[in-house]
C-alpha cells in the first residue's frame, strides 16, 4: 500500500509539473466549452437581409416592420431593381433577399393571395435553411393575424411543441458532447501518454526490475486521472449550468456515477493503447486519430446517427462515447432514471471489462 | 545441491537473436559472490542484451542463467526483489528532484532512505547539496551518482551497471569506480559493462566480448601477462601518414591508433626498431620516436 501511495504521489508530481499536461487537463475543457457554446452555433441572430419591394404599399410595409422588429434580422438594404439581387449576394453583404411582387395589396384583396419570394445565399446551407424557416414563421404569423376575423372554411392547424429543449438551444447538445470529448481525451490520451513516456524514458525498465506489480503500476497511473477527470466533468457541468443555463433534470448522483463509469471506460481504453504503442508519439496518434475523430463524428455529438448510412450506424455502436452521450442527454434533459438507461450503462460496463481484459492479457512484464 | 552455490551469477549457453541477427551467442560464465566482473566490448557487442536477460527483462532463446541463486525465468519475481539495475540510458524521472527520485525508489522497494543510508552515504553526500534540483538539470556525472544511489537504496545483493560511465567526465569516472570498490567491500556483487578499456583494469575479472561472443575471461593482470607480443609505441610529426605507412610495412602484424601515438606489432620475433625507423625515414617522416611499451587491455582486445 505504501508502495502504491508512493507511486501515485510520483504521478501527481509529473502532472503538476508539466505545463502542457496542466493545460490539456484544465485549459482545454474551458476553451472547448466556450468555443462550442458561443461561437459554433446553429442559431441565427441579426442576419443582414435586403428587401426588394415592388409594391410599396401598406401591407408590405407592415410585413417589413414585423421582420425588422424581430431580433433575428436586420434590414440593411432596399433594392430597386431585379438585377441588383445577384450583385448584392456577390458582395456578401446580405444573406437573404425578400421580394414582394407588384400590386401586393391588390392581389391580396382581390385574388386572396399574394406572393413573397425568399431568396437566400445557400453557400452555407444550414444557415440558409434556418433563415427560410424563420421568415416563413414570421409570414405565417402575420397571415394568421390578418385572418383573425375571417372564418376559414377548412383549415388544418399544426401545433408544434418542442420537448426537452423548447428554444432549440444548440448548447444543450454541445455541453454533453464536449464533456464526452474532453473526458475521452483527458482519460485515454493522458494515461496512454504517461505510460508510454515511462517506456520511452527507460524508466519502465527500472520499474519492471523492481518488486512493484504491473497492475499496481497501471492503477497507480490511472488513479490520478480518475480524480482529475471528475474535477473536469464537474467544471464542464458547472459551466453548462451557470453560463449556458443548461438544466439537469435527473439525479445529479446518477449523472456523477455514469460520468465516473465513462471515465473508467476511457481510462481502460488508454491503458489498452499504451500496451500497443511503444512511444508517446504513437500513443498520441492512436488517441487522436483513433479516438477523437470517431468520438466527434460517430457519437451523435454533431451529426445525428439516424441520418448516417447503415454501415456507419453499425460502426457507431462500438464507440463508447455514443452510449455516454445518450446517457447524459437522457439524464440532463429528460430526467431519466436508471430504468431507462440501464441498457446503455451495461454496454459501457461491458466495454470497460473487455478493454481491461485485453490490456491485462497484452501487458508485458518483460521488454518484449 | 547446485555446484554454483557461491556463484552470484551463472550464465550457461545463453543465446539471443533479434530477427535472425544474433545478439548473444552461446555465452557462458560465472561471477563469484562479492566480485566486480566487467563486460568489456564495443557498442553492439551484446552487453545490454545480456544485462536484460539477467535482469529478467528479456527471455533468452536458449540456455539458462541464474542470479543470486534464482532462475531468471522461473523465479524472476525473486530476482526483481534483490537486484539493483542501472540501465545504460539515464532512467530516472527528470521532472522529479534528486530527493524525490531517491524517496520514490526507496518506497518502490519497500524501504526508506534512512534505513539504508549508510550504504549510499558516500555517494549521496556528493549530490546532497543539489537535492532540491530536478534530476534533468544535473550534470552527467551527478546523474550517474544519483542513479547509482537509486539502484542501491534497497541494499541489493547483485548490482547490474550497464555502461555507467558512458558520457561522464574522467574525474567523475574515477570517483565512480572508487565507489564501486567500496560497495564491493560491503559484499555486493557487481556486474558492470563498459566500452572503456582503462576501466577494465579496475575489475576483478573481465570478459572481453565482441559480436555476442566471449573472446576471453580472466583477471585483467593475467590477460595482459599472457599477451606474448611486443608492442611498439610509434610517434611522428604526421600521425595520419604514419598510420598509412606503417600499415604498408611488409612485416607488420597489427597497426592501430592508440591515443596520440600508434601501436605497432611485428610478425618477426627478431624485430629491430632501427629497421623500422629507417623505413619511416625513407618515407620522409620527421620527429620519429619508437619505444617499447607495456600492453594494455586495449592492446589485447585489438589482437582478438
Amino acid at each position: 500500500m505504501k508502495r502504491f501511495i508512493g507511486f501515485v504521489t510520483k504521478e501527481f508530481y509529473h502532472i503538476f509539473r508539466d505545463k502542457r499536461t496542466m493545460f490539456i487537463l484544465f485549459g482545454m475543457p474551458m476553451v472547448q466549452i466556450m468555443l462550442f457554446g458561443f461561437a459554433i452555433t446553429n442559431e441565427i441572430n441579426n442576419v443582414n437581409i435586403a428587401i426588394f419591394d415592388q409594391s410599396k404599399d401598406n401591407e408590405t410595409q407592415q410585413i417589413i416592420n414585423k421582420i425588422s422588429a424581430s431580433k433575428y434580422f436586420k434590414i440593411v438594404n432596399q433594392i430597386t431593381h431585379e438585377a441588383q439581387i445577384e450583385s448584392i449576394f456577390r458582395t456578401g453583404k446580405v444573406k437573404a433577399v425578400l421580394v414582394f411582387e407588384k400590386d401586393f395589396i391588390q392581389n391580396l384583396q382581390n385574388k386572396k393571395t399574394a406572393k413573397v419570394q425568399v431568396i437566400t445565399d445557400a453557400t452555407d446551407p444550414n444557415i440558409a435553411n434556418t433563415i427560410t424557416n424563420y421568415i416563413n414563421a414570421i409570414l405565417q404569423n402575420y397571415s394568421q393575424e390578418i385572418n383573425k376575423n375571417v372564418k376559414p372554411v377548412y383549415q388544418i392547424q399544426t401545433q408544434t411543441q418542442l420537448y426537452y429543449n423548447p428554444e432549440l438551444k444548440s448548447v444543450f447538445t454541445f455541453v454533453p458532447g464536449v464533456m464526452t470529448v474532453i473526458l475521452m481525451l483527458v482519460s485515454a490520451m493522458m494515461t496512454s501518454i504517461s505510460i508510454t513516456r515511462e517506456k520511452e524514458m527507460g524508466t519502465m525498465e527500472v520499474l519492471l526490475v523492481s518488486p512493484i506489480k504491473p497492475f499496481q503500476v497501471v492503477i497507480g497511473k490511472v488513479f490520478p486521472y480518475i480524480f482529475l477527470s471528475i474535477i473536469n466533468a464537474a467544471i464542464i457541468l458547472l459551466l453548462g449550468v451557470f453560463v449556458f443555463k443548461m438544466p439537469i433534470e435527473g439525479s445529479l448522483f446518477l449523472l456523477a456515477l455514469e460520468s465516473i463509469l465513462f471515465i473508467i471506460t476511457a481510462l481502460s481504453l488508454g491503458i489498452l493503447i499504451s500496451t500497443i504503442a511503444q512511444s508517446q508519439q504513437t500513443a498520441m496518434m492512436f488517441s487522436l486519430a483513433g479516438l477523437m475523430l470517431p468520438v466527434i463524428i460517430l457519437s451523435g455529438f454533431i451529426f445525428p446517427i439516424s441520418s448516417m448510412p447503415l454501415p456507419l450506424q453499425i460502426i457507431s455502436n462500438i464507440i463508447p462515447a455514443k452510449w455516454f452521450i445518450i446517457i447524459i442527454k437522457a439524464i440532463m434533459l429528460k430526467g431519466a432514471t436508471i430504468h431507462t438507461i440501464w441498457k446503455e450503462t451495461l454496454i459501457l460496463i461491458g466495454m470497460t471489462i473487455l478493454f481491461i481484459a485485453i490490456s491485462i492479457k497484452k501487458y508485458k512484464i518483460r521488454l518484449e | 545441491m547446485k555446484l554454483t552455490l557461491n556463484m552470484s551469477i551463472t550464465v550457461q549457453n545463453i543465446s539471443k537473436s533479434y530477427n535472425k541477427i544474433k545478439a548473444v551467442e552461446t555465452l557462458s560464465f560465472a561471477v563469484n559472490e562479492g566480485e566486480i566482473f566487467g563486460l568489456i566490448g564495443p557498442d553492439g557487442a551484446g552487453k545490454t542484451t545480456l544485462f536484460r536477460i539477467l535482469t529478467t527483462l528479456l527471455f533468452a532463446d536458449e540456455g539458462t542463467a541464474s542470479v543470486a541463486g534464482f532462475d531468471v525465468v522461473k523465479e524472476y519475481k525473486s530476482i526483481r526483489n534483490c537486484v539493483g539495475y542501472m540501465p545504460g540510458k539515464f532512467s530516472l524521472y527528470q521532472d522529479l528532484s534528486v530527493e524525490e527520485n531517491l524517496t520514490f525508489f526507496a518506497t518502490l522497494f519497500g524501504t526508506t532512505i534512512e534505513e539504508n543510508y549508510d550504504l549510499i552515504k558516500d555517494i549521496y553526500i556528493q549530490i546532497e547539496p543539489f537535492k532540491t534540483r530536478r534530476a534533468g538539470a544535473l550534470s552527467g556525472g551527478m546523474k550517474q551518482k544519483l542513479a547509482l544511489c537509486c539502484a542501491l537504496i534497497h541494499k541489493p545483493k547483485v548490482l547490474f551497471l550497464d555502461e555507467p560511465t558512458t558520457g561522464v567526465d574522467p574525474v567523475s569516472r574515477k570517483e565512480f569506480w572508487q565507489m564501486l570498490k567500496r560497495l564491493q567491500q560491503k559484499g555486493i556483487t557487481i556486474l558492470v559493462s563498459t566500452p572503456y578499456m582503462d576501466e577494465a583494469a579496475l575489475c576483478d575479472r573481465i570478459a572481453l566480448i565482441q559480436k555476442g561472443k566471449i573472446l576471453k575471461i580472466d583477471s585483467p593482470i593475467n590477460i595482459i601477462e599472457k599477451y606474448d607480443k611486443t608492442i611498439y609505441d610509434v610517434r611522428a610529426k604526421n600521425t595520419y601518414q604514419l598510420l598509412l605507412d606503417l600499415k604498408n610495412h611488409p612485416s607488420q602484424y597489427s597497426v592501430y591508433a592508440f591515443g596520440e601515438s600508434i601501436h605497432y606489432t611485428d610478425k618477426e620475433t627478431e624485430f629491430d626498431s632501427d629497421t623500422l625507423k629507417k623505413y619511416l625515414e625513407d618515407k620522409k617522416h620527421t620527429e620519429i620516436e619508437i619505444q617499447m611499451t607495456k600492453p594494455t587491455i586495449e592492446d589485447v582486445f585489438m589482437d582478438l
